[in-house]
Protein backbone atom coordinates (compact mmCIF):
# COMPACT_ATOMS: atom_id res chain seq x y z
CA UNK A 1 0.00 0.00 0.00
CA UNK A 2 1.23 3.43 -0.77
CA UNK A 3 1.73 4.89 2.67
CA UNK A 4 0.92 8.73 1.52
CA UNK A 5 -2.42 8.02 -0.02
CA UNK A 6 -5.34 9.30 2.42
CA UNK A 7 -7.66 6.66 3.54
CA UNK A 8 -11.43 7.25 4.62
CA UNK A 9 -10.49 4.15 7.57
CA UNK A 10 -12.20 2.84 10.86
CA UNK A 11 -9.59 3.92 13.55
CA UNK A 12 -10.39 2.30 17.37
CA UNK A 13 -10.15 4.62 19.74
CA UNK A 14 -7.39 3.39 22.38
CA UNK A 15 -8.31 6.48 24.85
CA UNK A 16 -10.57 8.97 25.26
CA UNK A 17 -9.07 11.57 27.85
CA UNK A 18 -11.23 14.09 29.17
CA UNK A 19 -9.47 17.75 29.76
CA UNK A 20 -12.35 19.53 31.52
CA UNK A 21 -16.08 19.97 31.15
CA UNK A 22 -15.38 21.47 27.47
CA UNK A 23 -12.45 19.80 25.88
CA UNK A 24 -11.07 15.96 25.65
CA UNK A 25 -8.33 14.26 23.81
CA UNK A 26 -9.05 11.01 21.38
CA UNK A 27 -6.88 8.83 20.74
CA UNK A 28 -7.55 6.52 17.11
CA UNK A 29 -5.28 3.57 16.30
CA UNK A 30 -4.85 2.10 12.83
CA UNK A 31 -4.58 -1.59 12.57
CA UNK A 32 -1.74 -1.07 9.56
CA UNK A 33 1.36 1.60 9.27
CA UNK A 34 0.15 5.23 9.33
CA UNK A 35 1.00 7.51 6.31
CA UNK A 36 3.29 10.50 6.88
CA UNK A 37 1.36 13.05 8.74
CA UNK A 38 2.54 16.77 8.56
CA UNK A 39 1.55 19.20 11.24
CA UNK A 40 -1.30 21.11 10.87
CA UNK A 41 -2.89 18.30 8.59
CA UNK A 42 -6.16 17.00 10.00
CA UNK A 43 -8.58 14.31 9.77
CA UNK A 44 -12.60 14.25 8.41
CA UNK A 45 -14.81 12.60 11.25
CA UNK A 46 -18.03 10.63 10.89
CA UNK A 47 -20.28 11.18 13.25
CA UNK A 48 -22.86 8.38 13.11
CA UNK A 49 -26.28 8.49 14.30
CA UNK A 50 -27.24 11.66 13.91
CA UNK A 51 -29.52 13.90 11.60
CA UNK A 52 -27.62 16.57 12.47
CA UNK A 53 -24.18 16.31 12.27
CA UNK A 54 -24.63 14.74 8.79
CA UNK A 55 -21.41 15.92 7.16
CA UNK A 56 -18.19 15.02 8.52
CA UNK A 57 -16.42 16.89 11.30
CA UNK A 58 -12.50 18.53 10.39
CA UNK A 59 -10.22 18.19 13.38
CA UNK A 60 -6.56 19.19 13.53
CA UNK A 61 -4.06 16.37 14.40
CA UNK A 62 -3.06 17.16 17.61
CA UNK A 63 0.13 14.73 18.19
CA UNK A 64 1.48 11.22 16.21
CA UNK A 65 3.01 8.23 18.00
CA UNK A 66 4.26 6.49 15.09
CA UNK A 67 5.71 3.84 17.04
CA UNK A 68 1.67 2.74 17.89
CA UNK A 69 0.20 3.89 14.67
CA UNK A 70 -1.75 6.15 16.56
CA UNK A 71 -2.59 9.81 16.34
CA UNK A 72 -4.43 12.27 18.94
CA UNK A 73 -7.14 14.69 18.33
CA UNK A 74 -8.09 17.59 20.64
CA UNK A 75 -11.63 18.46 20.40
CA UNK A 76 -13.62 21.43 22.26
CA UNK A 77 -17.40 20.25 22.87
CA UNK A 78 -19.66 23.52 21.10
CA UNK A 79 -22.12 20.98 19.39
CA UNK A 80 -23.92 17.93 18.81
CA UNK A 81 -21.22 16.46 16.48
CA UNK A 82 -18.42 17.48 19.11
CA UNK A 83 -20.82 16.06 22.06
CA UNK A 84 -21.30 12.83 20.57
CA UNK A 85 -17.59 12.15 19.67
CA UNK A 86 -16.68 13.08 23.24
CA UNK A 87 -19.27 9.47 24.34
CA UNK A 88 -16.52 7.62 21.97
CA UNK A 89 -15.33 4.36 24.67
CA UNK A 90 -12.36 2.83 24.58
CA UNK A 91 -12.51 0.00 21.85
CA UNK A 92 -15.18 1.98 19.52
CA UNK A 93 -14.41 3.01 15.80
CA UNK A 94 -15.14 5.54 14.32
CA UNK A 95 -14.73 6.05 10.50
CA UNK A 96 -11.51 9.32 9.36
CA UNK A 97 -10.50 10.40 6.51
CA UNK A 98 -6.56 11.55 7.23
CA UNK A 99 -4.33 12.97 6.25
CA UNK A 100 -5.67 15.76 4.76
CA UNK A 101 -4.75 19.44 4.22
CA UNK A 102 -1.29 20.94 3.32
CA UNK A 103 0.38 21.34 6.91
CA UNK A 104 2.78 23.72 8.33
CA UNK A 105 5.74 24.79 6.33
CA UNK A 106 8.47 23.56 8.99
CA UNK A 107 11.38 24.49 6.66
CA UNK A 108 12.10 27.10 7.80
CA UNK A 109 15.88 29.35 8.53
CA UNK A 110 14.13 31.22 11.59
CA UNK A 111 15.59 30.67 14.36
CA UNK A 112 12.72 32.93 16.67
CA UNK A 113 9.53 31.01 15.97
CA UNK A 114 6.26 32.39 17.96
CA UNK A 115 3.22 29.81 17.88
CA UNK A 116 0.23 31.55 19.14
CA UNK A 117 -2.60 29.33 19.59
CA UNK A 118 -6.50 30.89 20.56
CA UNK A 119 -8.33 28.48 22.54
CA UNK A 120 -9.13 25.02 20.90
CA UNK A 121 -7.06 26.68 17.99
CA UNK A 122 -3.88 25.38 19.80
CA UNK A 123 -4.75 21.50 18.75
CA UNK A 124 -2.36 21.60 15.42
CA UNK A 125 0.74 23.55 17.73
CA UNK A 126 1.60 21.08 19.54
CA UNK A 127 2.76 18.28 16.73
CA UNK A 128 4.21 21.49 15.40
CA UNK A 129 6.49 22.51 18.32
CA UNK A 130 7.54 18.59 18.39
CA UNK A 131 8.60 19.25 14.47
CA UNK A 132 10.78 22.15 15.21
CA UNK A 133 12.44 20.40 18.71
CA UNK A 134 13.80 17.75 16.12
CA UNK A 135 15.05 21.19 14.34
CA UNK A 136 16.85 22.13 17.14
CA UNK A 137 14.21 24.58 17.88
CA UNK A 138 12.84 25.36 20.78
CA UNK A 139 9.55 27.89 20.22
CA UNK A 140 7.75 30.69 22.02
CA UNK A 141 4.25 29.44 22.57
CA UNK A 142 1.76 31.75 23.49
CA UNK A 143 -1.83 30.15 24.68
CA UNK A 144 -4.81 32.64 24.57
CA UNK A 145 -8.82 32.05 25.74
CA UNK A 146 -11.28 33.76 27.55
CA UNK A 147 -10.33 32.78 30.60
CA UNK A 148 -8.43 30.21 33.04
CA UNK A 149 -10.37 26.84 31.99
CA UNK A 150 -9.82 27.56 28.20
CA UNK A 151 -5.95 27.36 28.93
CA UNK A 152 -5.55 23.59 28.39
CA UNK A 153 -2.82 21.21 27.99
CA UNK A 154 0.23 23.27 29.44
CA UNK A 155 2.20 20.82 30.98
CA UNK A 156 2.22 18.82 27.44
CA UNK A 157 3.27 22.49 25.25
CA UNK A 158 5.53 23.36 28.49
CA UNK A 159 7.90 20.25 27.00
CA UNK A 160 8.04 21.64 23.64
CA UNK A 161 8.63 25.62 24.09
CA UNK A 162 8.53 28.71 26.20
CA UNK A 163 5.08 28.91 27.57
CA UNK A 164 2.97 32.44 27.80
CA UNK A 165 -0.23 32.89 28.53
CA UNK A 166 -3.34 35.16 28.18
CA UNK A 167 -6.81 35.58 29.09
CA UNK A 168 -9.35 38.15 28.37
CA UNK A 169 -10.31 38.36 31.93
CA UNK A 170 -6.83 37.89 33.64
CA UNK A 171 -7.91 34.61 35.56
CA UNK A 172 -4.70 33.25 34.14
CA UNK A 173 -1.39 35.37 32.74
CA UNK A 174 -1.32 38.58 31.03
CA UNK A 175 -4.56 40.18 30.91
CA UNK A 176 -5.94 40.70 27.38
CA UNK A 177 -5.75 39.79 23.95
CA UNK A 178 -2.92 37.73 22.57
CA UNK A 179 -1.95 40.80 20.17
CA UNK A 180 -1.42 42.62 23.49
CA UNK A 181 0.64 40.08 25.43
CA UNK A 182 4.23 41.32 26.20
CA UNK A 183 6.08 38.54 24.19
CA UNK A 184 5.21 39.91 21.21
CA UNK A 185 7.87 42.78 21.81
CA UNK A 186 10.07 40.07 21.84
CA UNK A 187 12.49 40.03 18.62
CA UNK A 188 10.75 37.15 16.70
CA UNK A 189 11.17 35.93 13.36
CA UNK A 190 8.32 33.94 12.07
CA UNK A 191 4.95 33.23 13.39
CA UNK A 192 2.64 30.05 13.26
CA UNK A 193 -1.27 30.65 14.48
CA UNK A 194 -4.50 29.06 14.85
CA UNK A 195 -7.49 30.34 16.48
CA UNK A 196 -10.92 32.73 16.41
CA UNK A 197 -10.69 34.15 12.64
CA UNK A 198 -10.71 37.79 14.41
CA UNK A 199 -7.58 36.78 16.38
CA UNK A 200 -5.76 35.49 13.51
CA UNK A 201 -6.18 38.15 11.51
CA UNK A 202 -4.85 40.59 14.33
CA UNK A 203 -1.85 38.30 14.66
CA UNK A 204 -1.65 38.72 11.10
CA UNK A 205 -2.11 42.56 10.91
CA UNK A 206 0.83 42.54 13.76
CA UNK A 207 3.08 40.43 11.49
CA UNK A 208 2.48 42.37 8.80
CA UNK A 209 3.29 46.11 10.01
CA UNK A 210 6.67 44.36 11.86
CA UNK A 211 7.53 42.21 8.59
CA UNK A 212 7.67 38.75 10.24
CA UNK A 213 6.48 36.18 8.18
CA UNK A 214 3.37 34.38 9.72
CA UNK A 215 1.30 30.89 8.17
CA UNK A 216 -2.51 30.66 9.47
CA UNK A 217 -4.13 27.69 9.67
CA UNK A 218 -8.17 28.24 8.85
CA UNK A 219 -10.98 26.71 10.32
CA UNK A 220 -13.41 27.37 7.54
CA UNK A 221 -16.75 24.82 6.98
CA UNK A 222 -16.01 22.29 5.25
CA UNK A 223 -17.87 19.42 3.26
CA UNK A 224 -16.16 17.38 1.67
CA UNK A 225 -12.83 17.69 2.76
CA UNK A 226 -10.52 16.66 -0.35
CA UNK A 227 -11.16 19.67 -2.99
CA UNK A 228 -14.19 18.42 -5.03
CA UNK A 229 -17.31 20.74 -3.83
CA UNK A 230 -15.44 24.03 -3.56
CA UNK A 231 -17.46 24.72 -0.44
CA UNK A 232 -14.73 25.63 1.69
CA UNK A 233 -12.57 28.45 -0.07
CA UNK A 234 -11.12 31.42 0.98
CA UNK A 235 -10.32 34.66 -1.07
CA UNK A 236 -6.39 34.48 -1.89
CA UNK A 237 -4.36 37.20 -4.13
CA UNK A 238 -5.07 34.02 -6.89
CA UNK A 239 -8.90 33.71 -6.09
CA UNK A 240 -10.56 31.53 -4.40
CA UNK A 241 -8.19 28.48 -2.78
CA UNK A 242 -9.82 25.69 -1.04
CA UNK A 243 -9.21 25.43 2.56
CA UNK A 244 -9.30 21.71 2.56
CA UNK A 245 -6.52 21.11 0.03
CA UNK A 246 -4.74 24.63 -0.41
CA UNK A 247 -4.89 25.07 3.44
CA UNK A 248 -5.75 24.95 6.44
CA UNK A 249 -2.62 26.32 6.16
CA UNK A 250 -1.58 29.69 4.51
CA UNK A 251 0.83 31.92 4.36
CA UNK A 252 -0.42 35.32 5.16
CA UNK A 253 0.88 36.81 2.13
CA UNK A 254 -0.40 34.94 0.22
CA UNK A 255 -4.54 35.86 1.89
CA UNK A 256 -6.36 38.78 0.85
CA UNK A 257 -6.71 39.80 4.78
CA UNK A 258 -6.84 43.35 5.04
CA UNK A 259 -3.76 44.01 6.25
CA UNK A 260 -2.06 48.00 6.92
CA UNK B 1 -25.66 -16.24 -12.24
CA UNK B 2 -24.62 -14.39 -14.59
CA UNK B 3 -25.57 -10.65 -14.53
CA UNK B 4 -26.11 -7.81 -17.03
CA UNK B 5 -25.46 -4.96 -15.60
CA UNK B 6 -24.83 -2.72 -18.88
CA UNK B 7 -27.04 0.01 -19.26
CA UNK B 8 -27.21 2.61 -22.18
CA UNK B 9 -27.93 6.27 -22.29
CA UNK B 10 -28.28 7.46 -26.14
CA UNK B 11 -24.74 6.98 -27.19
CA UNK B 12 -23.40 6.23 -23.75
CA UNK B 13 -22.46 2.10 -22.79
CA UNK B 14 -22.19 2.49 -19.18
CA UNK B 15 -20.72 -0.64 -17.19
CA UNK B 16 -23.39 -0.39 -14.36
CA UNK B 17 -26.22 2.61 -14.07
CA UNK B 18 -23.97 4.30 -11.20
CA UNK B 19 -22.36 7.61 -11.95
CA UNK B 20 -21.35 10.36 -9.66
CA UNK B 21 -22.81 13.88 -9.62
CA UNK B 22 -21.33 17.19 -11.06
CA UNK B 23 -20.06 19.37 -8.32
CA UNK B 24 -19.51 16.42 -5.77
CA UNK B 25 -16.82 14.82 -7.31
CA UNK B 26 -14.32 17.27 -8.74
CA UNK B 27 -12.99 15.83 -12.05
CA UNK B 28 -12.49 12.70 -10.59
CA UNK B 29 -8.29 12.27 -9.38
CA UNK B 30 -9.59 14.09 -5.91
CA UNK B 31 -11.31 10.80 -5.10
CA UNK B 32 -8.09 8.38 -6.67
CA UNK B 33 -6.72 7.65 -3.45
CA UNK B 34 -10.08 5.72 -2.16
CA UNK B 35 -11.50 4.57 -5.50
CA UNK B 36 -11.17 2.69 -8.42
CA UNK B 37 -12.50 4.97 -10.34
CA UNK B 38 -12.54 2.90 -13.84
CA UNK B 39 -15.39 0.86 -11.97
CA UNK B 40 -18.12 3.28 -12.26
CA UNK B 41 -20.77 3.71 -14.89
CA UNK B 42 -19.35 6.98 -15.49
CA UNK B 43 -18.69 10.50 -13.67
CA UNK B 44 -19.86 14.35 -14.52
CA UNK B 45 -17.32 16.25 -13.79
CA UNK B 46 -17.94 20.17 -12.20
CA UNK B 47 -20.09 22.92 -13.86
CA UNK B 48 -18.07 24.15 -16.69
CA UNK B 49 -18.74 27.84 -18.25
CA UNK B 50 -17.24 29.17 -21.18
CA UNK B 51 -15.01 31.79 -18.79
CA UNK B 52 -13.63 31.35 -15.20
CA UNK B 53 -15.82 32.10 -12.73
CA UNK B 54 -14.59 32.99 -9.05
CA UNK B 55 -18.28 31.71 -7.70
CA UNK B 56 -19.98 33.35 -5.21
CA UNK B 57 -18.43 35.04 -1.10
CA UNK B 58 -17.76 32.04 1.80
CA UNK B 59 -19.67 31.15 3.42
CA UNK B 60 -21.63 29.09 0.53
CA UNK B 61 -22.05 25.94 2.62
CA UNK B 62 -24.65 25.41 5.17
CA UNK B 63 -25.02 22.12 7.25
CA UNK B 64 -29.21 21.40 7.41
CA UNK B 65 -30.79 18.35 9.00
CA UNK B 66 -29.98 15.36 6.66
CA UNK B 67 -28.57 17.57 3.89
CA UNK B 68 -26.59 20.63 3.19
CA UNK B 69 -27.71 23.82 0.98
CA UNK B 70 -24.53 24.99 -0.77
CA UNK B 71 -23.78 28.05 -3.12
CA UNK B 72 -20.73 27.69 -4.76
CA UNK B 73 -22.15 29.57 -7.59
CA UNK B 74 -20.16 27.49 -10.49
CA UNK B 75 -16.54 28.19 -9.18
CA UNK B 76 -14.25 26.57 -12.26
CA UNK B 77 -12.04 27.84 -14.97
CA UNK B 78 -13.01 27.95 -18.14
CA UNK B 79 -13.71 25.30 -20.53
CA UNK B 80 -10.24 26.51 -22.39
CA UNK B 81 -8.69 25.75 -19.12
CA UNK B 82 -10.67 22.20 -18.83
CA UNK B 83 -9.61 20.93 -22.10
CA UNK B 84 -6.04 22.12 -21.80
CA UNK B 85 -4.82 21.33 -18.36
CA UNK B 86 -7.25 18.73 -16.78
CA UNK B 87 -8.77 16.65 -19.47
CA UNK B 88 -5.35 15.40 -20.31
CA UNK B 89 -5.04 14.69 -17.24
CA UNK B 90 -8.45 12.40 -16.62
CA UNK B 91 -9.31 11.22 -20.56
CA UNK B 92 -6.98 7.96 -19.39
CA UNK B 93 -10.13 6.67 -16.98
CA UNK B 94 -11.72 3.43 -18.21
CA UNK B 95 -15.26 4.98 -17.61
CA UNK B 96 -17.74 8.01 -19.35
CA UNK B 97 -16.91 11.44 -18.71
CA UNK B 98 -19.56 13.57 -19.23
CA UNK B 99 -18.94 17.44 -18.54
CA UNK B 100 -21.05 19.32 -17.14
CA UNK B 101 -22.10 22.44 -19.17
CA UNK B 102 -23.26 26.09 -17.99
CA UNK B 103 -23.76 29.55 -19.02
CA UNK B 104 -25.44 32.81 -18.79
CA UNK B 105 -26.32 32.85 -22.31
CA UNK B 106 -28.05 30.89 -24.85
CA UNK B 107 -24.52 31.13 -26.97
CA UNK B 108 -21.97 30.69 -23.95
CA UNK B 109 -23.60 27.14 -23.73
CA UNK B 110 -23.45 26.67 -27.72
CA UNK B 111 -19.45 27.90 -27.78
CA UNK B 112 -18.58 25.78 -24.64
CA UNK B 113 -20.56 22.66 -25.78
CA UNK B 114 -19.43 23.17 -29.29
CA UNK B 115 -15.03 23.31 -28.10
CA UNK B 116 -16.11 20.11 -25.67
CA UNK B 117 -17.67 18.52 -28.55
CA UNK B 118 -13.84 18.09 -29.53
CA UNK B 119 -12.36 15.68 -26.91
CA UNK B 120 -12.44 12.17 -28.04
CA UNK B 121 -12.36 11.25 -24.91
CA UNK B 122 -15.66 12.86 -23.61
CA UNK B 123 -18.49 11.39 -25.22
CA UNK B 124 -21.34 12.92 -23.45
CA UNK B 125 -22.39 16.38 -21.96
CA UNK B 126 -25.00 17.39 -19.05
CA UNK B 127 -26.56 20.29 -19.93
CA UNK B 128 -27.23 22.15 -17.07
CA UNK B 129 -30.09 24.23 -16.97
CA UNK B 130 -30.79 24.21 -13.43
CA UNK B 131 -28.06 25.78 -11.42
CA UNK B 132 -29.80 27.78 -8.44
CA UNK B 133 -26.53 29.59 -7.14
CA UNK B 134 -26.01 32.03 -10.21
CA UNK B 135 -27.43 35.72 -10.86
CA UNK B 136 -27.82 35.31 -14.62
CA UNK B 137 -29.01 32.14 -16.62
CA UNK B 138 -28.50 28.57 -14.81
CA UNK B 139 -32.08 27.99 -13.41
CA UNK B 140 -33.48 30.54 -15.54
CA UNK B 141 -33.30 28.60 -18.30
CA UNK B 142 -34.87 25.53 -16.76
CA UNK B 143 -37.58 26.49 -15.18
CA UNK B 144 -39.63 27.67 -17.88
CA UNK B 145 -40.36 25.22 -21.20
CA UNK B 146 -39.45 28.00 -23.92
CA UNK B 147 -35.73 29.01 -22.36
CA UNK B 148 -35.59 25.17 -22.21
CA UNK B 149 -36.48 24.13 -25.26
CA UNK B 150 -34.33 27.41 -26.85
CA UNK B 151 -31.04 26.51 -24.92
CA UNK B 152 -31.22 22.82 -25.54
CA UNK B 153 -31.85 23.18 -29.35
CA UNK B 154 -29.48 25.24 -29.93
CA UNK B 155 -26.60 22.99 -28.04
CA UNK B 156 -28.27 20.24 -30.25
CA UNK B 157 -27.34 21.92 -33.51
CA UNK B 158 -23.59 21.80 -32.21
CA UNK B 159 -23.12 19.28 -30.37
CA UNK B 160 -23.09 15.75 -31.80
CA UNK B 161 -22.39 13.41 -29.07
CA UNK B 162 -24.46 12.27 -26.10
CA UNK B 163 -26.77 15.08 -24.38
CA UNK B 164 -28.16 15.21 -21.32
CA UNK B 165 -30.31 17.51 -19.75
CA UNK B 166 -30.45 18.12 -16.18
CA UNK B 167 -33.79 19.56 -15.06
CA UNK B 168 -34.53 21.88 -12.14
CA UNK B 169 -37.42 20.74 -9.66
CA UNK B 170 -38.02 23.95 -8.62
CA UNK B 171 -40.64 24.14 -11.41
CA UNK B 172 -44.48 23.37 -10.73
CA UNK B 173 -44.33 20.58 -13.71
CA UNK B 174 -41.42 18.89 -14.26
CA UNK B 175 -42.59 16.75 -16.46
CA UNK B 176 -43.21 19.30 -19.20
CA UNK B 177 -40.01 20.49 -19.60
CA UNK B 178 -38.65 16.62 -19.77
CA UNK B 179 -41.01 16.31 -22.74
CA UNK B 180 -39.81 19.79 -24.22
CA UNK B 181 -36.36 18.81 -23.92
CA UNK B 182 -36.67 15.34 -25.66
CA UNK B 183 -38.88 17.15 -28.52
CA UNK B 184 -35.54 19.50 -29.36
CA UNK B 185 -33.36 16.59 -29.41
CA UNK B 186 -32.59 15.57 -25.71
CA UNK B 187 -31.13 11.94 -25.63
CA UNK B 188 -31.80 11.57 -21.98
CA UNK B 189 -32.69 13.92 -19.00
CA UNK B 190 -31.07 13.73 -15.35
CA UNK B 191 -32.89 15.27 -12.23
CA UNK B 192 -32.86 16.57 -9.81
CA UNK B 193 -30.76 19.18 -9.16
CA UNK B 194 -30.43 21.27 -6.18
CA UNK B 195 -33.61 22.75 -4.14
CA UNK B 196 -33.73 26.06 -3.16
CA UNK B 197 -33.55 26.64 0.20
CA UNK B 198 -32.43 28.96 3.28
CA UNK B 199 -31.15 28.35 6.64
CA UNK B 200 -30.92 31.33 9.06
CA UNK B 201 -29.36 31.33 12.66
CA UNK B 202 -31.77 32.45 15.09
CA UNK B 203 -29.27 33.53 17.29
CA UNK B 204 -27.66 36.27 15.14
CA UNK B 205 -30.52 36.60 12.80
CA UNK B 206 -27.85 35.81 10.03
CA UNK B 207 -28.39 33.71 7.00
CA UNK B 208 -26.10 31.13 7.21
CA UNK B 209 -24.92 31.39 3.09
CA UNK B 210 -23.59 34.64 1.91
CA UNK B 211 -26.09 34.46 -1.33
CA UNK B 212 -28.96 34.29 1.19
CA UNK B 213 -30.50 31.11 -0.95
CA UNK B 214 -28.71 27.92 -1.79
CA UNK B 215 -29.27 24.57 -3.13
CA UNK B 216 -30.55 21.53 -0.45
CA UNK B 217 -29.16 18.17 -1.31
CA UNK B 218 -28.74 14.67 0.56
CA UNK B 219 -31.30 12.49 2.01
CA UNK B 220 -33.97 15.49 2.78
CA UNK B 221 -34.46 15.80 -1.07
CA UNK B 222 -35.00 11.78 -2.13
CA UNK B 223 -38.66 11.48 -1.70
CA UNK B 224 -38.73 14.64 -3.89
CA UNK B 225 -36.25 13.22 -5.91
CA UNK B 226 -38.14 10.09 -6.88
CA UNK B 227 -41.45 11.66 -7.08
CA UNK B 228 -40.20 13.90 -10.06
CA UNK B 229 -38.18 10.88 -11.43
CA UNK B 230 -41.47 8.64 -11.50
CA UNK B 231 -43.29 11.87 -13.25
CA UNK B 232 -40.98 12.71 -15.93
CA UNK B 233 -40.35 8.64 -16.36
CA UNK B 234 -44.75 7.98 -17.00
CA UNK B 235 -43.97 11.35 -20.18
CA UNK B 236 -40.91 10.55 -21.83
CA UNK B 237 -39.40 7.57 -23.51
CA UNK B 238 -35.61 9.05 -23.49
CA UNK B 239 -33.42 7.66 -20.47
CA UNK B 240 -33.26 9.00 -17.23
CA UNK B 241 -30.74 9.66 -15.04
CA UNK B 242 -32.34 9.68 -11.11
CA UNK B 243 -30.38 11.28 -8.37
CA UNK B 244 -31.19 13.55 -4.80
CA UNK B 245 -30.03 11.74 -1.61
CA UNK B 246 -28.90 8.51 -2.85
CA UNK B 247 -26.72 7.13 0.11
CA UNK B 248 -26.45 3.43 -0.76
CA UNK B 249 -27.28 0.58 -2.87
CA UNK B 250 -31.17 0.37 -1.80
CA UNK B 251 -31.81 4.74 -2.32
CA UNK B 252 -30.30 3.56 -5.83
CA UNK B 253 -32.71 0.54 -6.50
CA UNK B 254 -35.63 2.70 -5.35
CA UNK B 255 -34.80 5.24 -7.91
CA UNK B 256 -34.13 3.05 -10.81
CA UNK B 257 -37.70 1.17 -9.96
CA UNK B 258 -39.27 4.76 -9.76
CA UNK B 259 -37.73 4.48 -13.86
CA UNK B 260 -34.56 5.73 -13.90
CA UNK B 261 -31.96 4.06 -16.13
CA UNK B 262 -29.18 5.13 -14.15
CA UNK B 263 -28.39 7.24 -10.78
CA UNK B 264 -25.78 9.66 -9.64
CA UNK B 265 -24.70 9.92 -6.34
CA UNK B 266 -23.59 13.23 -4.90
CA UNK B 267 -23.46 14.45 -1.40
CA UNK B 268 -23.06 10.78 0.00
CA UNK B 269 -19.82 11.43 -1.65
CA UNK B 270 -18.50 13.63 1.13
CA UNK B 271 -19.36 11.31 3.83
CA UNK B 272 -18.20 8.53 2.59
CA UNK B 273 -15.65 8.63 -0.38
CA UNK B 274 -15.92 5.01 -1.47
CA UNK B 275 -19.59 5.12 -1.10
CA UNK B 276 -20.24 4.57 -5.08
CA UNK B 277 -18.24 1.41 -5.10
CA UNK B 278 -20.22 0.08 -2.30
CA UNK B 279 -23.40 0.97 -4.03
CA UNK B 280 -21.89 -0.79 -7.49
CA UNK B 281 -21.54 -3.89 -5.41
CA UNK B 282 -24.96 -3.20 -3.51
CA UNK B 283 -26.75 -3.17 -7.15
CA UNK B 284 -24.93 -6.46 -7.97
CA UNK B 285 -26.02 -8.64 -4.44
CA UNK B 286 -29.41 -7.21 -4.89
CA UNK B 287 -30.05 -8.83 -8.36
CA UNK B 288 -28.81 -11.80 -7.02
CA UNK B 289 -30.85 -11.78 -4.17
CA UNK B 290 -33.65 -11.07 -6.38
CA UNK B 291 -33.04 -13.06 -9.12
CA UNK B 292 -32.60 -10.29 -11.94
CA UNK B 293 -29.80 -11.10 -14.42
CA UNK B 294 -30.25 -7.97 -16.52
CA UNK B 295 -30.35 -4.50 -14.26
CA UNK B 296 -32.56 -3.23 -17.42
CA UNK B 297 -35.29 -5.20 -15.84
CA UNK B 298 -35.13 -2.92 -12.93
CA UNK B 299 -35.85 0.45 -14.54
CA UNK B 300 -39.44 1.12 -13.81
CA UNK B 301 -40.46 -1.95 -11.97
CA UNK B 302 -42.39 -0.68 -9.34
CA UNK B 303 -45.46 -2.25 -8.73
CA UNK B 304 -48.45 -0.13 -9.20
CA UNK B 305 -51.74 -1.80 -9.13
C1 LIG C 1 -9.30 22.37 9.35
C2 LIG C 1 -10.09 22.44 10.63
C3 LIG C 1 -9.50 22.00 11.81
C4 LIG C 1 -10.22 22.04 13.01
N1 LIG C 1 -9.60 21.58 14.13
C5 LIG C 1 -10.27 21.50 15.29
C6 LIG C 1 -9.67 20.93 16.45
O1 LIG C 1 -8.50 20.49 16.43
N2 LIG C 1 -10.40 20.87 17.58
C7 LIG C 1 -11.69 21.33 17.64
O2 LIG C 1 -12.31 21.22 18.70
N3 LIG C 1 -12.28 21.89 16.56
C8 LIG C 1 -11.61 21.99 15.38
N4 LIG C 1 -12.24 22.53 14.26
C9 LIG C 1 -13.62 23.02 14.37
C10 LIG C 1 -14.58 21.85 14.36
O3 LIG C 1 -14.58 21.27 13.08
C11 LIG C 1 -16.00 22.30 14.70
O4 LIG C 1 -16.01 22.81 16.00
C12 LIG C 1 -16.98 21.14 14.63
O5 LIG C 1 -17.16 20.75 13.30
C13 LIG C 1 -18.31 21.51 15.24
O6 LIG C 1 -19.20 20.40 15.12
P1 LIG C 1 -20.46 20.22 16.09
O7 LIG C 1 -21.39 19.26 15.46
O8 LIG C 1 -20.01 19.91 17.47
O9 LIG C 1 -21.04 21.67 16.15
P2 LIG C 1 -22.17 22.33 15.23
O10 LIG C 1 -23.45 22.18 15.95
O11 LIG C 1 -22.04 21.90 13.84
O12 LIG C 1 -21.69 23.81 15.32
C14 LIG C 1 -21.51 24.47 16.56
C15 LIG C 1 -20.72 25.71 16.32
O13 LIG C 1 -19.46 25.37 15.73
C16 LIG C 1 -19.27 26.09 14.53
N5 LIG C 1 -18.68 25.23 13.52
C17 LIG C 1 -19.27 24.18 12.91
N6 LIG C 1 -18.48 23.65 12.01
C18 LIG C 1 -17.34 24.36 12.03
C19 LIG C 1 -16.15 24.33 11.31
N7 LIG C 1 -15.94 23.46 10.33
N8 LIG C 1 -15.20 25.22 11.60
C20 LIG C 1 -15.37 26.14 12.57
N9 LIG C 1 -16.49 26.23 13.28
C21 LIG C 1 -17.46 25.37 13.02
C22 LIG C 1 -20.63 26.53 14.06
O14 LIG C 1 -20.54 27.77 13.38
C23 LIG C 1 -21.41 26.66 15.33
O15 LIG C 1 -21.37 27.95 15.84
C24 LIG C 1 -11.54 22.52 13.04
C25 LIG C 1 -12.14 22.97 11.85
C26 LIG C 1 -11.44 22.93 10.67
C27 LIG C 1 -12.08 23.38 9.41
C1 LIG D 1 -21.49 21.30 -3.45
C2 LIG D 1 -22.35 20.96 -4.64
C3 LIG D 1 -22.03 21.47 -5.90
C4 LIG D 1 -22.82 21.18 -7.00
N1 LIG D 1 -22.46 21.65 -8.24
C5 LIG D 1 -23.20 21.33 -9.33
C6 LIG D 1 -22.82 21.74 -10.64
O1 LIG D 1 -21.78 22.38 -10.84
N2 LIG D 1 -23.63 21.42 -11.69
C7 LIG D 1 -24.78 20.68 -11.52
O2 LIG D 1 -25.47 20.40 -12.48
N3 LIG D 1 -25.14 20.24 -10.29
C8 LIG D 1 -24.39 20.55 -9.20
N4 LIG D 1 -24.78 20.10 -7.97
C9 LIG D 1 -26.00 19.29 -7.82
C10 LIG D 1 -25.70 17.79 -7.79
O3 LIG D 1 -25.06 17.37 -8.97
C11 LIG D 1 -26.99 16.99 -7.57
O4 LIG D 1 -27.89 17.28 -8.62
C12 LIG D 1 -27.68 17.30 -6.26
O5 LIG D 1 -26.72 17.52 -5.25
C13 LIG D 1 -28.67 16.23 -5.80
O6 LIG D 1 -28.04 15.00 -5.55
P1 LIG D 1 -27.50 14.53 -4.11
O7 LIG D 1 -28.61 14.73 -3.12
O8 LIG D 1 -27.09 13.11 -4.28
O9 LIG D 1 -26.33 15.41 -3.79
C14 LIG D 1 -23.97 20.38 -6.84
C15 LIG D 1 -24.29 19.87 -5.58
C16 LIG D 1 -23.50 20.15 -4.48
C17 LIG D 1 -23.88 19.57 -3.15
S1 LIG E 1 -14.45 21.02 1.77
FE1 LIG E 1 -14.96 20.41 -0.23
S2 LIG E 1 -13.52 21.52 -1.37
FE2 LIG E 1 -12.89 21.92 0.66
Amino acid sequence: MNTDKKRAEDLTVVENRKINKDYYVLKLASKTDLPKIKAGQFVELLVEDTRNAFLRRPISIYDVQPECNSFELLIQIVGEGTQLMSQLQTGDTINTMYPLGNGFQTETKSKNILLVGGGVGLAPLLYLAKKLNDKGIRPKILLGGRAENNIIEIDNFEKYGDIFISTEDGSLGEKGFVTQHSVMNESIDKIYTCGPDPMMRAVGDIAFSKNIDCEVSLENMMACGIGACLCCVTDTKEGHKCVCTDGPVFNTNELKWNIA
Amino acid sequence: MDLNTRIKIGGLDLKNPVMTASGTFGYGPEFEDFIDINRLGGIVVKGTTLHHREGNAYPRMAETPSGMLNAVGLQNKGVDVFCKDIYPSIKHYDTNILVNVSGSTVEEYIETAARINELDHIPGIELNISCPNVKEGGMAFGTSCPSAVAVTHAVREVYKKTMVVKLSPNVTNIAEIAKAVQDVGADGVSLINTLLGIAVDAETRKPLLSTITGGLSGPAVKPVALRMVWQVSKAVNIPIIGMGGIMNATDAIEFMLAGASAIQVGTANFIDPTVSMKIVDGIEDYMRRHGVTDVNDLIGAMIED
